[in-house]
């Protein structure tokens, strides 16, 4: 299976861009489109969400399911599925935390991770979830922007 | 009415986005939909059968866990959906 991220390029600066304009708080949001029978995930549409961890939004995210709900049912209406997730991390590498494994439990999506500097977006990496829940890991997976 | 399957589990369901059945309460109709797809199980509830503390089950808009739980009753017009919860963050301090 190749494990491959497909994003416009208007949709890849979109995700980047969250993440400049809510620094220095972290940013999230999801991922619609479709993954062909190679597992090839081609993002069609990038969807702005709210941070709920008010507490600590510098180094955590939480995405309300209620918001998550109406995504996925509008996705729906257009053959689009939840193929994954992006978030900011400010000030830090682009890297999955153990954080970001233990709240991950989309399993086969894409978790896709970028680094503001200073207010900049830097560093931009995808990782697909693999396994099942009490054996999941990150992969790394290739961004294809297209 | 209708379940609403997200993607990651969607294999465990015949590859189907949405389920049509019929159901009187969440409990029944999540019933039914693990007894369609024993696969599921394992991946909605634990060993006890209690719903997964990731995993979050609403009707229409309202979240289960604030109506009454898996005895909510539904309509034959209702969507259930199930979403497994989304967060993360850096290991900054």
């Amino acid at each position: 299976m190749s494990i491959v991220l497909k994003i416009g390029k208007s949709q890849f600066e979109e995700l980047r861009h969250h993440g400049e304009q809510t620094y220095p708080h972290e940013c999230c949001g999801v991922l619609l489109g479709q993954i062909n029978g190679e597992g090839v995930k081609h993002v069609r549409a990038v969807v702005r969400c709210g941070n709920t961890r008010v507490d600590s939004p510098h180094n955590r995210y939480h995405i309300d399911p209620r918001e998550l709900v109406g995504i996925q049912r509008k996705a729906r209406e257009s053959e689009l599925d939840i193929i994954g997730f992006y978030h900011s991390h400010p000030d830090h590498p682009a890297r999955w935390s153990p954080t970001d494994l233990a709240e991950a439990h989309w399993i086969g999506c894409s978790y896709v991770i970028t680094s503001v500097e200073q207010g900049r977006a830097a560093q931009t990496n995808s990782f697909a979830l693999a396994g099942e829940e009490e054996t999941k890991e990150f992969h790394d997976e290739e961004i294809t922007v297209e | 009415m209708k379940v609403m399957i997200p993607t990651p589990l969607r294999q465990y369901a015949g590859k189907q986005a949405s389920v049509e059945l019929l159901a009187s309460t969440v409990g029944e109709a999540l019933g039914s939909l693990v007894s369609r797809n024993p696969e599921l199980r394992k991946h909605l509830f634990t060993d006890d059968g209690k719903l997964r503390a990731f995993v979050n089950v609403y009707l229409n808009d309202e979240d289960i866990r604030y109506l009454n739980k898996e005895s909510t009753r539904v309509q034959e017009s209702d969507t259930i959906s199930i979403v497994p919860s989304i967060a993360g963050g850096s290991a900054s301090r």
